[in-house]
């Protein structure tokens, strides 16, 4: 948990996702109002510093159930859905953008 | 190789018992993330982008059939179905999840395996050669001395908080494999001028944001004295260490800030103090450590067997392969084999857990079922008769990873980059396949001779991009992807970081790049057997950036 | 913040905690700052009471070595668990100088870093968290081998296998 010290005044530039891992397995979950989901359409979409940093607050909080989390940028598309906003984020999303190694034949 | 005995092994089931106990307070909200994360660290667990990583020690880089088969299962069981080797001797599983993490350690520690110390800031794999113990070039089998290491140091009460990591290398070879110039302490066996064998004792090398190469601070080192002074540099790191700043918290900063000769003045009072105390290696100890390692009980053979000299005269495939990738052995009618895991467009370092489990087979059948793992991110089979190099050909092939192309320009070491690692910028793997891509013609690989490329995705340097041949380092620029080149590093004895050759380039640019670069190499070379680490030796990086950087 | 001796017990803290600029109590057994130890070390010295000293993670220990045999506490800090630098500290007061009054671990004292603790020389620990005063005796008992010599005398692995060696080169 981030000490109240230490949460510096948060700058953003665009609209913002909380994103942080799954204790348990370590998947990639984005926060809600009410808790997170691994769905970056379900997560709580922040286009103001103030709204980016109350989530926050709640997900840095929830230590039980999440670690490491922080703010990711997001782009959205004209029809309303959310994409992750830069290639880190699309890689936390979808996964390695290599093939992963396959089991020969044998 | 060593064999655990069963104080050994109730250690290692020991720490599954600790850390099984630690995962259930951490679910359990008794443990803070912050208060947990050092302690899952000392056990090899990461988070990284999507999932928890689980970094498993292979001492010295020396294993059994029976744990490879082993990591095959975990890889199965308890991941996706590979897992990857990395420039420390360590093989990492991607996607493990915390609450299976103690049975899959458990699995791990009924072989004699576990990830204890492979990070945090605590002492890590100790690595070597891969070729030690069977090296024609080796003064005697340094791992003993890496075993004994590895015992002192391991959950040492005194170095388990230590300002950062700390990573130490040894080697008994005039030829460094083990690259012990660029590590925290790097040792290395040797004769001196009375005949006496002992160590040479270089201190604050390192790669990532402030590289250094090392300081000799011991030209000579009795070997009884290796514990005492390594115990000595730990203690003036641990006290004296910055903790102000990450950046600024390994030994190397150290040993620069004071200089190596007060440096090496502080490691001295402190290890007069205790060269003659416990610590001094009696003759017992050493024989006991030593009684441990199994050696194979090889045959007598001679060199060149008939069966040899037919394959290769019948068979190019063979003959090409034989020729890059088995190496001599200090046992007549043996040979030590190199497994690429680099084969075109994979990525490099990765094997699968069929991959696994029948390399384990063929090392029983061929290899007294033995296997090393390099820095270098290949497998070998150490004790492979020569008569069987034919038969063994053609099962290594048959699993992929028989590309000759061992110490080539396709033979890249890669960190896993963006794609897996929270650290990085940019992404490795994916710009090492291309370039493979791109050199897929063995014939033209070969006629290249052996060039080194590495490839890192950010800063911290875990593909050791410093003391590439060729450095690939991935940057971030605006959000996309960027790549600084540097040419002229080596790992070995002669070690040097490589030089910047000129602005960063696209990730769609890089395998050009690299082309353009082995073009300039072809046109500058004095001879086609200078091999291109010589021709940037010779000619200097100005020669290159003209033809690289050269305005179209 | 309980403290517990070196079976892990709670016991009361018999030192009085003495601010710089407060006159010592008579008496009494007190801990003072290394800067007050450090301005008069021959004053403290005097003392019939016991003398305990704070000692800071980032000044050598060498300078108590003098001294020693007048203090009966040194108390020494991890200002973060993480910060290891107390454990040199307490191996160099028992093993190199020699020091037997009580060795009190103080700051971030937390469970899974008590074995450490006792194996470097502690024989006090003042514990951060109550939840893991229970703890303390489990965490001890957690590990039966230990490879490398420390301020403790735990059996280590190099004297078992070389008594086992013996044990069989007798039986034969």
């Amino acid at each position: 948990m981030t000490s109240p010290l230490e949460q510096k005044k948060l700058k953003i530039t665009g609209p913002v996702v909380i994103t942080a891992n799954r204790l348990g397995d370590g998947a990639v979950i984005y926060r809600r109002a009410d808790g997170w989901t691994t769905d970056l359409n379900n997560a709580a979409v922040a286009t103001t510093a103030a709204d980016a940093s109350a989530l926050l607050s709640g997900a840095a909080a929830d230590d039980l159930n999440a670690v490491g989390a922080y703010v990711a940028p997001v782009a959205r598309e004209p029809d309303g859905t959310v994409r992750p906003g830069n290639l880190r984020e699309h890689i936390r999303l979808r996964g390695p953008t290599i093939d992963l190694p396959v089991t020969f034949g044998i | 190789m060593y064999l655990y005995d069963e104080l050994d092994r109730r250690l290692v089931e020991e720490r599954v018992g600790e850390f099984r106990d630690q995962v259930r307070r951490r679910v359990s909200g008794e443990l803070t993330e912050d208060e947990f994360k050092p302690l899952r660290l000392m056990n090899g667990v990461y988070l990284q982008l999507h999932a928890y990583m689980l970094r498993i020690a292979i001492p010295y880089g020396t294993m059994s059939a029976d744990q490879l088969r082993t990591l095959a299962r975990v890889a199965r069981e308890y991941d996706r179905g590979y897992g990857h080797f990395t420039t420390r001797q360590n093989i990492q599983f991607n996607w493990i999840k915390l609450e299976q993490l103690p049975d899959a350690m458990a699995l791990l520690a009924s072989a004699g395996m576990h990830g204890m110390q492979t990070s945090g800031n605590c002492v890590r794999n100790i690595t070597t050669d891969q070729w030690a113990g069977v090296a024609p070039d080796e003064i005697e089998d340094v791992r003993v001395w890496a075993e004994l290491l590895r015992q002192h140091l391991t959950l040492h009460p005194e170095f388990s908080f230590l300002p950062r990591k700390f990573k130490i290398a040894i080697t008994a070879a005039p030829h460094d494999r083990a690259a012990t110039k660029v590590h925290d302490i790097g040792l290395r066996l040797h004769r001196n001028g009375a005949g006496e064998v002992g160590f040479e004792v270089s201190v604050g090398g390192g790669l990532g944001r402030t590289p250094f190469i090392g300081k000799l601070i011991k030209p000579f080192l009795a070997k009884r004295d290796v514990l005492s002074y390594v115990e000595a540099v730990m203690r003036v790191y641990n006290q004296y260490g910055r903790r102000d700043n990450i950046y600024k918290a390994r030994i190397k900063i150290l040993v620069h800030d004071l200089g190596a000769e007060a440096f090496g003045k502080e490691v001295e009072a402190e290890w007069q103090a205790i060269k003659d105390g416990p610590l001094a290696l009696d003759g017992a100890v050493i024989a006991d450590v030593t009684a441990r390692f199994k050696y194979p009980d090889y045959p007598r053979l001679d060199d060149r067997p008939v069966e040899l000299a037919r394959a290769r005269a019948a068979d190019p495939r063979f003959d090409r392969w034989y020729k890059n990738s088995v190496t001599p052995h200090r046992v007549p009618g043996h040979a030590v084999v190199t497994l690429s895991l680099k084969p075109e467009g994979a990525p490099p370092g990765d094997a699968t857990a069929a991959q696994m489990d029948r390399i384990a087979e063929l090392a029983d059948r061929y290899s007294f079922s033995e296997i090393r793992v390099g820095h270098d991110q290949n497998l070998a089979l150490p004790h492979v008769a020569q008569r069987d190099l034919p038969a063994l050909w053609r099962a290594l092939d048959e699993i992929g990873v028989a590309t000759p192309n061992v110490g080539l320009v396709s033979d890249i070491i890669a960190c896993p980059g963006l794609d897996y690692c929270s650290l990085a910028n940019a992404r490795a793997i994916p710009v090492a396949q291309e370039i493979t891509r791109r050199f897929r013609d063995l014939g033209l690989a070969q006629e290249l001779g052996r060039l080194h490329i590495n490839i890192s995705g950010c800063i911290n340097a875990c593909g050791h991009h410093h003391v590439g041949h060729i450095g690939i380092l991935g940057v971030e620029k605006n959000g996309e992807e960027f790549y600084q080149l540097t040419i002229g590093g080596r790992s070995d004895e002669g070690a040097r970081l490589g030089d910047l050759l000129g602005p960063a380039v696209r990730y769609h640019e890089v395998a050009d790049k690299v082309e353009d670069i082995v073009a300039a190499y072809l046109e500058l070379r004095a001879r086609p057997d200078e091999i291109f680490l010589a021709t940037v030796e010779r000619v200097g990086v100005e020669p290159f950036k003209e033809r690289v950087y050269a305005v179209a | 913040m309980r403290l517990l001796d070196k079976a892990g017990r709670i016991v009361e803290d018999a030192y009085v905690r003495v601010a710089d600029d407060v006159p010592l109590p008579e008496g009494v057994p007190v801990l003072v700052s290394a800067a007050r130890f450090r301005a008069d070390p021959a004053a403290l010295a005097q003392r019939a009471a016991p003398v305990g000293v704070i000692w800071p993670n980032n000044i050598n220990v060498a300078e108590l070595a003098p001294h020693l045999g007048r203090l009966a506490l040194v108390a020494l800090v991890f200002p973060s668990f993480r910060d290891g630098r107390a454990y040199s500290q307490a191996r160099l007061l028992r093993e190199r100088y020699g020091f037997r009054g009580e060795l009190r671990a103080t700051g971030q004292v937390l469970r899974d870093q008590f074995l450490f603790l006792a194996r470097a020389g502690f024989d006090a620990f003042e514990v951060s968290k109550d939840a893991d005063v229970p703890a303390f005796a489990a965490a001890m008992t957690r590990y039966s081998v230990f490879y490398q010599p420390a301020a403790d005398d735990r059996l280590l692995v190099a004297r078992r296998r070389l008594a086992r060696g013996s044990a069989l080169r007798e039986a034969v």
